[in-house]
C-alpha cells in the first residue's frame, strides 16, 4: 500500500519492540472466527490506472450542456485565488480546533465566517456551520421548539424548497414530546406564488415557528417579510427564514432588517463547486438572546496570556461532547471547509464585487424573462419580482420540453412537476452571471424547437 | 516570521476585484423591488486587494497545524495522511461541475462511482445495503435512530424507547437517540475497559429499542465478547449500531455485519482518507442489514440494465436527512482510496494502524499509565493523572513546543487526565520514536515539577488562551468585537 511506509526490517523490528512475533499476534483480541480470509473488492489501480479510470468517470458525466439549473444549487464564477488560498493543506488537512493555539488559522478565519454570515442575514450572531441550509432549516426548527416549551407544530411554507421541507419533517418526526409535530402547509401559496398573508394567521395555532424562504422556492422575494413577521411573532411564533441562494443579499436587504428571529441558508454560491450537490455549508444565523440554545459550533474572540488576539471554541458546553444526551445537538464535525471557501471568497470579492454580481444575476434574468416570455406558447407563471430565478410555463409537459433542449445541449431549467404536479408544465429557469446574452438566446432557440 | 496578527476586517479597504459588466440590458434595482428592499449597508464588508487578501490567508494557513504540516494522533480522528491524487479526482470538472438536479443520463459516471462505493462499503462492512446520503459521522448516527425506530414501530411495537450507550461512547452517540426521542441509559465499563456485559444483561428489557457500540471502544480496546453481547441484544428484541468511528483498527480484516451489528456507520473522513478541512466537512455513510433496508433514507440508487438513477418514491423510508444526494465531493475522494488500495490495500492499512499504535504504546507504557490489557487496537489512552489536576493539559502544550500536534485529551471520560493516541498507519517508525521521546522527556520534567509546562506553549503563534474569558462574554462577531472595544 503506497502510503505505509515501513519496510519489512522495520515492521519487524517494531514487532519485537512490543514483543510479539507476527503482525497476526496483534490482532489476537479479535475471535477467530471473525477474520474475514478475502475481501470481494477490485484489484488494486497505480496512480496513473487510477487517473486514467477517474477521467473515464468523470468524462461519462456531461457537464457541457449550457445549464439553467439552480433551485438550491448555483453556479456561480469562482476567483482563481479563493481556490488556490482554500487549498492550502495546512487549512484542509487539520480538524475540529480544539487546540487553538495551533489552530489560529481555521479559528479565525470561521471567526470571519461568524460575521459575514450576521452582517449579511442582518442577524446579532452566526454559528461555525452546519451541514447545509436543509439541516440547518431543520436545526433551526429544532431550536425554536426548544425557545417555545409547550408548542409542538412547526408551520412550513409551502413554497420553501421541497427538499428542506422533507428534511424538516424527518427531523422532527420523533422528537420527544412533540408528538404532534404536524407540519401543515399555510394552504396553497396566494395566486402570486408567495406566502399567503390571509391563510397565514390561522395556520399557526400553537405553533412554535414557521419556516419560509426567500427568494422562495419560485425565485420570488417575498417582500412582504415584515408583514410576515407581525403575524408570526402575534402568534406567539418565530419567524425562521431560509437563504438558499446568498448571492440574493448583495442585491436585497437582508431577512434580520424585517423581523426574522432564524435566518438559515446554503452557502455554496460562494466559491463552491456545485460537485453534485455537496459538499457544500450550511449557514444559521439568529438573535444573540438565543445564543445558549444554538446548535453547532461558536468561535469567540479572547486574548492570550501576553494580552494579545486570539480565537477558541466557546460555548462547548451546549455541545454534545460536554453535554451529551442533554446537547442542542448532535452536529460535531460541520462542514468547516465549506464556511472556509464562503469566507475567502467574500474577502476576494468585496463589498463591490459582490454587488455586482448580484446585479448582474438580476439583469440576466430579468433579461431572460422577457425574451422567453415572447417565445410562442410560453408564459411567466408569477408576476412579482423575482432575484435569479424564475417559473415558465411551456406549450406542454416541461420533461419533454427538457429532453428537446438537451437534445440541442442546452439544459432550460428544473422542471416543477416532481415537487408540484400542478405545475407539471413548469420549468425553474436559473439565470446567473455566468450566463451572457448569447446564452439566453440560445436557450430560447432551444425552447422554441422544443 | 511574525506577522501582525489581525482578521480580515482589520486590514484597510483599497481597490475591489473586478466582476466585469454582463452584456444585458443594464437595470436599477429599485425599478424591480421595494425601496426598502435594495440593500445598502453591508456592515464590516469592504474591498481588500487582492495580494492583500492572498498574504492574509497564506498567514492564516501558517499559523494552522494539519496532517501535511506533522503529526496528529488525535484519538478517534483517524488523522491519516490525504492522499493528494484524491483531491485532483474531486476537482475533474466532470465532477465538480455536475448539478445535483442534472438529468440522469447527463449523470452516469457520477451515479455509477456512487453505486460501486455503495457496493464496496457493503462488503467491506458486512451489510445488504448502504446509504450515502449522511453529512458525517453524527449524521449517520441519527439516521441508524430513526431507522431503529421506524423498524418497531413496523412491527407494532413501539414502547420501546432505551438506547443502550456504553459510559466510554462518544458524545455524539446520546445526543443522536435523543434527536430521535429515545431514552439513554448507559452502560458501565469493567476495570479493565471494556463493555460490562453483567450491567448489560441487566438493562435488557422489553423497552430495548437497541444499543450503540463503537468497537474498538473509545480506549483502542476490542470489545472480545461482542458476539455474547450482540445475542443478548438481539435477543432482546434490540437493534445493534456500529459507531464507526474507529474501523481504522480492523478494516479488511473483519466486518461490523459478521459481529452482529444491524446498522453501522463508517466516517470517510477517518477510515477511507479524505482530509478533515478544519472540522468538516465529512461524509457518514450507513449500511444495514436486509431488515431494515426498506427504512434507507431517500434518494436511493438503483441500477436498471446499464443505467443508474436515483428513487425517491419508497413509502417506508425515513425520508429525506439532507438536501440533494450526499457529499459527492468527499465521496469521489473516498471511491479513488478504495480503487487505489484494493482488498490488499485496506488490510494493510488496519496491520499497521495496530502496529503503530502497539509500537507507540510499549514505548509509552514505559513512563506513563497505560488504560487496558496488554495490547490495544489503533489507539490507546495514557493517563497522567498522578501528575495532578490539568497536567494532560500541560503535556498538549508542551507537546506543542516539541513538534506535535497534542492527542485528544480528556477523553474518554472514564480515564482521568487522558490522553487518547491514535498514531495511524501512515505515520513512520522515526516519527514515533520522535514523538515517544518528546513526550518520556516532557513526563520526565513533570516528575521533576509538576507546573514545568505550565506556561507552555512558548512557541507557538499565540500562548495560552482565556478561554473561561471567552465563554463568559462572547465575542462572536467583529461587530461584537467593535462594541466591546468602544
Amino acid at each position: 500500500m503506497p502510503y505505509v511506509p515501513h519496510d519489512d526490517d522495520t515492521l519487524q523490528a517494531m514487532l519485537a519492540e512490543i514483543g510479539v512475533a507476527r503482525l497476526a499476534d496483534l490482532f489476537e483480541p479479535v475471535p477467530p472466527e471473525l477474520e474475514r480470509a478475502a475481501f470481494d473488492l477490485p484489484e488494486p489501480l497505480a496512480e496513473p490506472a487510477l487517473a486514467r479510470h477517474l477521467a473515464e468517470l468523470a468524462a461519462r458525466n456531461r457537464v457541457d450542456r449550457l445549464s439553467f439549473l439552480g433551485a438550491g444549487a448555483y453556479e456561480h464564477f469562482i476567483p482563481a485565488a479563493v481556490t488556490h488560498l482554500a487549498s492550502q493543506s495546512q487549512l484542509y488537512t487539520a480538524y475540529t480546533p480544539y487546540q487553538p493555539e495551533v489552530s489560529q488559522g481555521t479559528l479565525a478565519v470561521i471567526f470571519e465566517f461568524q460575521t459575514y454570515v450576521a452582517a449579511l442575514t442582518g442577524m446579532e450572531i452566526a454559528n461555525a456551520s452546519m451541514y447545509d441550509g436543509a439541516t440547518a432549516a431543520a436545526e433551526a426548527a429544532l431550536m425554536c421548539l426548544r425557545l417555545n416549551p409547550g408548542r409542538s407544530r412547526v408551520v412550513v411554507a409551502p413554497n420553501l424548497h421541497p427538499e428542506y421541507r422533507a428534511v424538516v419533517e424527518t427531523y422532527l418526526s420523533n422528537i420527544p414530546g412533540v408528538e404532534a409535530a404536524t407540519l401543515e402547509c399555510c394552504a396553497p401559496y396566494a395566486e402570486g406564488g408567495r406566502v399567503d398573508l390571509n391563510r397565514l394567521t390561522g395556520a399557526l395555532g400553537e405553533a412554535a415557528c414557521f419556516v419560509m424562504q426567500s427568494p422562495n422556492f419560485f425565485g420570488l422575494v417575498e417582500t412582504e417579510l415584515a408583514q410576515i413577521a407581525e403575524i408570526v411573532h402575534a402568534e406567539g411564533a418565530l419567524l425562521v427564514v431560509a437563504v438558499p441562494e446568498p448571492m440574493s443579499l448583495g442585491a436585497l436587504a437582508p431577512p434580520g432588517h424585517f423581523g426574522a428571529d432564524v435566518v438559515v441558508g446554503e452557502g455554496q454560491s460562494f466559491g463552491g463547486a456545485l460537485s453534485f450537490g455537496g459538499p457544500g455549508v450550511g449557514f444559521f444565523a439568529t438573535r444573540q438572546e438565543f445564543l445558549r440554545q444554538m446548535p453547532g459550533r461558536l468561535i469567540g474572540k479572547t486574548t492570550d496570556r501576553e494580552g494579545k488576539p486570539g480565537y477558541v471554541l466557546t460555548l462547548q458546553t451546549r455541545e454534545q461532547h460536554i453535554r451529551r444526551e442533554k446537547a442542542t445537538s448532535n452536529i460535531c464535525t460541520n462542514h468547516a471547509l465549506g464556511a472556509t471557501i464562503f469566507t475567502i471568497y467574500l474577502s476576494v470579492v468585496g463589498r463591490t464585487g459582490l454587488v455586482s454580481l448580484a446585479r448582474q444575476n438580476v439583469q440576466n434574468c430579468a433579461y431572460a424573462q422577457y425574451r422567453t416570455t415572447e417565445l410562442a406558447g410560453y408564459k411567466m407563471v408569477f408576476e412579482e419580482p423575482v432575484f435569479n430565478e424564475f417559473v415558465l410555463r411551456g406549450p406542454k409537459e416541461a420533461e419533454g420540453i427538457r429532453q428537446a433542449c438537451l437534445a440541442e445541449g442546452v439544459d432550460p431549467g428544473l422542471p416543477l412537476g416532481r415537487f408540484y404536479p400542478e405545475y407539471d408544465d413548469c420549468l425553474l429557469v436559473t439565470v446567473t452571471e455566468t450566463k451572457t446574452r448569447a446564452d439566453v438566446d440560445r436557450l430560447c432557440e432551444a425552447l422554441a424547437l422544443a | 516570521m511574525n506577522y501582525e496578527y489581525r482578521n480580515i476586517f482589520e486590514i484597510p479597504c483599497g481597490k475591489s476585484w473586478e466582476a466585469g459588466e454582463a452584456d444585458t440590458p443594464p437595470v436599477a434595482l429599485e425599478e424591480f423591488y421595494p425601496a426598502e428592499f435594495v440593500r445598502d449597508d453591508f456592515g464590516p464588508l469592504c474591498d481588500v486587494a487582492e495580494p492583500e487578501v492572498v498574504r492574509h490567508y497564506t498567514r492564516l494557513a501558517a499559523m494552522n497545524f494539519g496532517v501535511d504540516a506533522g503529526f496528529y494522533p488525535l484519538g478517534s480522528c483517524t488523522m491519516k495522511y490525504n492522499p493528494k491524487v484524491n483531491e485532483a479526482a474531486a476537482a475533474l470538472p466532470g465532477f465538480a461541475a455536475l448539478h445535483p438536479y442534472a438529468a440522469a443520463a447527463d449523470a452516469q459516471g457520477a451515479l455509477q462511482l456512487m453505486y460501486d462505493l455503495e457496493r464496496y462499503l457493503c462488503e467491506i462492512c458486512g451489510l445488504e445495503a448502504f446509504t450515502l446520503c449522511p453529512s458525517a459521522g453524527a449524521h449517520g448516527e441519527l439516521v441508524g435512530m430513526l431507522m431503529t425506530r421506524a423498524y418497531h414501530r413496523s412491527r407494532g411495537d413501539d414502547g420501546r424507547n432505551v438506547m443502550l450507550i456504553p459510559d466510554s461512547a462518544h458524545g455524539t452517540n446520546p445526543a443522536s437517540a435523543r434527536m430521535a426521542g429515545f431514552d439513554v441509559v448507559a452502560v458501565a465499563s469493567t476495570p479493565q475497559g471494556l463493555l460490562d456485559v453483567g450491567d448489560l444483561k441487566a438493562k435488557l428489557d422489553e423497552r430495548l429499542a437497541g444499543m450503540m457500540i463503537t468497537n474498538p471502544n473509545t480506549l483502542g480496546l476490542f470489545e472480545r465478547d461482542i458476539l455474547e453481547i450482540a445475542a443478548a441484544v438481539h435477543g432482546a428484541g434490540g437493534l445493534l449500531y456500529y459507531d464507526g468511528a474507529n474501523l481504522n483498527a480492523f478494516v479488511g480484516r473483519a466486518r461490523p455485519g459478521d459481529m452482529g451489528f444491524d446498522i453501522c456507520h463508517v466516517n470517510l473522513h477517518k477510515t477511507f482518507s479524505t482530509p478533515h478541512g478544519g472540522g468538516g466537512p465529512g461524509s457518514g455513510p450507513v449500511g444495514v442489514a436486509d431488515r431494515l433496508v426498506e427504512f434507507l433514507p431517500i434518494p436511493r440508487l438503483v441500477k436498471e440494465g446499464e443505467a443508474y438513477r436515483f428513487e425517491s418514491n419508497l413509502p417506508n423510508s425515513i425520508g429525506r436527512i439532507r438536501s440533494f444526494a450526499g457529499n459527492f465531493g468527499v465521496l469521489v475522494r473516498a471511491y479513488a482510496y478504495l480503487r487505489h488500495l484494493g482488498a490488499a490495500g485496506l488490510r494493510e492499512v488496519a496491520d499497521v494502524a495496530v502496529l503503530n499504535a502497539n509500537y507507540l504504546r510499549a514505548r509509552v507504557a514505559r513512563f506513563l499509565e497505560v488504560a487496558g490489557e496488554a495490547l490495544c487496537m489503533h489507539e490507546f489512552v495514557a493517563s497522567t493523572a498522578k501528575y495532578g489536576r490539568g497536567s494532560a493539559a500541560d503535556v498538549d502544550k508542551a507537546l506543542i513546543d516539541a513538534g506535535f500536534h497534542p492527542p485528544t485529551t480528556y477523553f474518554p471520560l472514564v480515564v482521568p487526565e487522558a490522553l487518547m493516541i491514535e498514531p495511524t498507519e501512515t505515520e513512520t517508525r522515526e516519527t514515533l520514536d520522535a514523538f515517544a521521546a518528546a513526550l518520556e522527556r516532557i513526563v520526565a520534567d513533570l516528575e521533576g515539577d509538576p507546573h514545568a509546562y505550565a506556561e507552555a506553549p512558548l512557541k507557538a503563534p499565540v500562548r495560552r488562551l482565556d478561554e473561561a474569558g471567552a465563554a463568559r462574554k462572547p465575542v462572536l462577531t467583529q461587530m461584537m468585537a467593535q462594541t466591546e472595544g468602544e
